[in-house]
């Protein structure tokens, strides 16, 4: 159909040039769909180089075995407890002090130079290289206070490190309530903290809960903090307390491919299989809740 | 320029409206008039059609003035000067009215010849046409003063008025022949008269719009006839 | 310090002269030179005015006049803007609300708000309403609270059968009338409305009128309105606001509805209601 079909008049003065605006979309969708592609070739072919000699190693020995110079005994128990008690500490200091730090900036304190000063301090503090985190839980954490290369020590440096996420996404999270929500809380006679408590936190816990996700995602996987803090050298129990020393997946991980036999760098492959099946069981349990938490307090 | 364009053309359409039906009504005073003064029959009843034409503008001004009220929610001064437009139209159609009365006289007596030759009666419809005049000017200006003043000018119609039924009384008394002509010059007197008391009603409406209060406005004339009665209930002598 | 009880019957015969001659009326609120700074803005430069009891009364005005301001002032919600600072006296049963003394939180216990767009919370509509009741510390049964406020907001028949269903699952009209519900629960004897049917249809913006014309026997109301219509027909008496030539919000004229509407005094006033300008 002609643009002249339409009304001579609008000939006169538009050139829609249809063709050609349709022919730069194409090229455009096709750009991005290059894109994607090719990340999702580069993700495939990352997977398949650890699930290729990863998967023959799988075996039930692997989650309950502990750590031998035998690779068809090793397994990876003891990492595995202790990635995840020092998740969960990790977990816990981040989520107390960031929370906490989140509620007093966003709710409590003044927007003042002084705060915006502390605020940009955090934002920064969450591009600092991860093993300057682990240097500063050596000194401070296990040789200051004699904590020694303990659960505790890791889990006091990684919580310092994943703080500034959880601080920075529990504050966005907070800030994202709507004002009108608090409005109706104060006019009916609330006091601040009957406003946060009751409102604001249900209403911002999706997106804290995201915020931990990530946090807890990253803790999971860090490890050149954990070589200073934990030591890279066997561990063949599971941690029975705060104080004992620990390893993680990841040391683990690094440990094997540092071996020289070939059967261990498969066997690192297989952790690494492992690693990433329990992050995916961490993110969907926390999704869940999240969803879950979402259709409550949905504003 | 006006936030309310179309609100204020249509208030300007109302005025223009005013206006028109009030020369319309002074020419058929003037008309009905001369045609009472020269008998002449023809002009009697082109009066009397262009009566049709007043009543007309009058159903026009209602319906435009409702309209405005229901779709554009006239508030203060406007919603007082257009529930005052909607007096001041009925008002003019009964002057227009009264105007075909007199022209109807005119047909009624065309076979008879004048009684007297007409002074007085003319002179009161000069009177109410300038009162008019001035009565509508006063509402279109927003002038109290004048409407105030226009008010006062009712006693010099009632003043003839009174001068012309005694002399048409005393017509009737001494020849006793004369009394279907001198009552149908009363009856015209008497429409005059009446468009005088109307043109009143228009300039109290007048002040309203402006004061914002309810006044009865009347001629001293009438002010003196009170206080004469009111005296003589009270047992003073006036 | 809270509050004190107010004593039963008040009357302060007001020296405003809309009040009908002979008539003492207990000026419940009563606003003396006050001021309200943003800042170094000035946005509202001393108003007076006063509020008798079992009234409605209609702060109408052009945009950025300082009536909702105004009336955020009256119930300490501009604390919560840290630049604001309100200067003058704000009287409620001749007690001082501004005075430092006073705590904002009892104040708003008393003085209650319903916004613009209805904002109910999250939660069940039952929970929405007795909130408010549970954190001022009502101790008597809730559920007889809940239903009463309900019933006041001519929202118990819609909803009686779904009080846990959560409040955002209403229209609009009912989430309005539920905030109202909600503001009644504290037990105020004021309620301020901010534009209330503004971001309502017609049919509910009249539901709510006609609650409010019903709500005044118990309570007495203050309504911001951009319709003047509304302001018409709802209110007792009108306050106009517009803006100087300083551009600080200001009260030009206060009076009787009927009065304002169609004969007002200031010819400000007329100019706006006649739409003559912005």
């Amino acid at each position: 159909m002609s643009a002249q079909a339409v009304s001579g008049r609008a000939a006169a003065t538009y050139e829609p040039r249809r063709d050609a605006r349709r022919i730069r979309g194409a090229i455009w969708r096709g750009l991005f769909f290059g894109a994607t592609a090719l990340a999702v070739v580069l993700l495939g072919m990352l997977l398949w180089s650890i699930l290729k000699p990863g998967i023959p190693w799988l075996s039930w020995h692997l989650i309950t075995n502990m750590p031998s110079r035998i690779p068809e005994k090793a397994g990876m128990n003891s990492a595995i407890w202790g990635s995840l008690w020092l998740v969960s500490g990790s977990g816990l200091i981040a989520f107390i002090l960031g929370l906490g730090t989140a509620i007093y900036l966003e709710e409590y304190a003044d927007d003042n130079r002084w705060t915006r000063f502390i605020h940009t301090n955090i934002s920064n503090l969450a591009g600092v290289p991860s093993i300057v985190y682990g240097l500063l839980g050596l000194v401070v954490f296990v040789d200051w206070m004699h904590m020694g290369r303990s659960i505790l020590a890791g889990a006091l440096t990684m919580g310092l490190l994943i703080l500034p996420i959880v601080v920075i996404s529990s504050r966005e999270a907070i800030r994202a309530v709507p004002l009108s929500l608090r409005q109706a809380s104060y006019a009916l006679g609330a006091t601040k903290w009957q406003t946060v408590s009751a409102h604001v936190l249900p209403a911002a816990f999706p997106g804290i809960l995201t915020g931990m996700i990530l946090s807890m995602s990253r803790a999971i996987g860090e490890t050149a903090p954990l070589i200073v803090v934990g030591g890279a050298s066997q561990v063949l129990y599971r941690p029975d307390s705060p104080f004992s020393s620990f390893m993680v997946m990841p040391l683990q991980i690094f440990n094997w491919t540092g071996r020289p036999q070939e059967e261990f760098e498969q066997l690192a492959a297989a952790a690494i299989i492992v690693l990433m099946v329990i992050l995916l069981i961490m993110n969907s349990v926390a999704i869940y809740l999240r969803q879950h938490f979402s259709k409550k307090s949905r504003w | 320029m006006s936030t309310r364009l179309t609100y204020e053309n249509q208030i300007q359409e109302l005025r223009d409206l005013v206006v028109t039906m009030a020369s319309m009504v002074d020419k058929a005073i003037a008309r009905s008039i001369d045609a009472l003064r020269t008998q002449n029959v023809t002009l009697a009843k082109d009066v009397r059609k262009a009566d049709k034409e007043i009543n007309r503008l009058r159903w026009e001004g209602e319906e435009k003035s409702i309209t405005l009220i229901a779709t554009q929610a006239p508030m203060a001064g406007d919603l007082r000067r257009i529930t005052a437009g909607l007096e001041i139209f009925s008002e003019l159609e009964r002057m227009g009215d009264h105007a075909a009365g007199i022209a109807k006289i005119v047909i009624e007596t065309a076979d008879e010849p004048l009684l007297k030759s007409l002074v007085d009666i003319p002179r009161m419809a000069q009177v109410a046409r300038e009162m008019l005049d001035e009565s509508i000017t006063a509402f279109m200006n927003q002038d109290e003063e004048l409407a105030r003043a226009v008010v006062l000018r009712d006693d010099e119609i009632d003043d003839i008025n009174d001068h012309v039924y005694r002399e048409l009384l005393t017509y009737m008394i001494s020849d006793p022949t004369t009394i279907n002509r001198a009552t149908h010059l009363l009856w015209a007197a008497h429409n005059v008269e009446r468009i005088g008391d109307r043109i009143t009603n228009i300039c109290e409406r007048t002040v309203y719009t402006i004061t914002g209060q309810f006044e009865e406005l009347s001629g001293g004339r009438k002010k003196r006839q009170r206080a004469k009665l009111e005296a003589s209930a009270n047992g003073t002598s006036g | 310090m809270a509050i004190q009880t107010p004593p039963l019957q008040a009357p302060v015969v007001s020296t405003e002269p809309s009040v009908a001659p002979g008539e003492p009326e207990a000026a419940l609120i009563a606003l003396k030179g006050v001021n309200v700074h943003y800042g170094t803005f000035h946005a509202v430069s001393d108003v007076t005015l006063d509020v008798g009891s079992n009234s409605i009364t209609a702060f109408i005005g052009p945009s950025g006049c300082g009536k909702s301001t105004v009336l955020r002032s009256i119930n300490r919600m501009n604390d919560l803007v840290p630049s604001a600072r309100v200067e003058g006296q704000i009287l409620y049963h001749n007690q001082d609300l501004n005075a430092r003394s006073v705590d904002p939180v009892e104040v708003r216990r008393r003085i209650g708000m319903v916004f613009q767009r209805p904002n109910p919370f999250p939660k069940s509509i039952h929970e929405n309403v007795a909130w408010g009741a549970k954190i001022n510390g009502y101790k008597g049964n809730m559920d007889e609270l809940v239903e009463r406020c309900l019933r006041q907001a001519a929202l118990w028949d819609e909803v009686k059968d779904k009080l846990k269903e959560s409040g955002l699952s209403l229209s609009g009209g009912q989430q309005q009338r539920l905030c109202i519900a909600r503001a009644l629960a504290t037990g105020p004897d004021v309620i301020l409305l901010d534009e209330p049917a503004s971001a309502l249809d017609p049919i509910s913006t009249l539901k709510i009128e006609e609650l409010l014309r019903e709500l005044k026997t118990t309570y007495t109301i203050i309504i911001v309105t951009h319709n003047m219509q509304q302001a018409a027909r709802v209110s007792d008496e009108t306050a106009f606001f517009s803006l100087n030539d300083q551009r600080q919000g200001v009260l030009v004229e206060k009076g009787r509805t009927d009065k304002i509407f169609t004969n007002p005094d200031d010819p400000r006033t007329e100019g706006y209601i006649t739409g003559r300008f912005g």
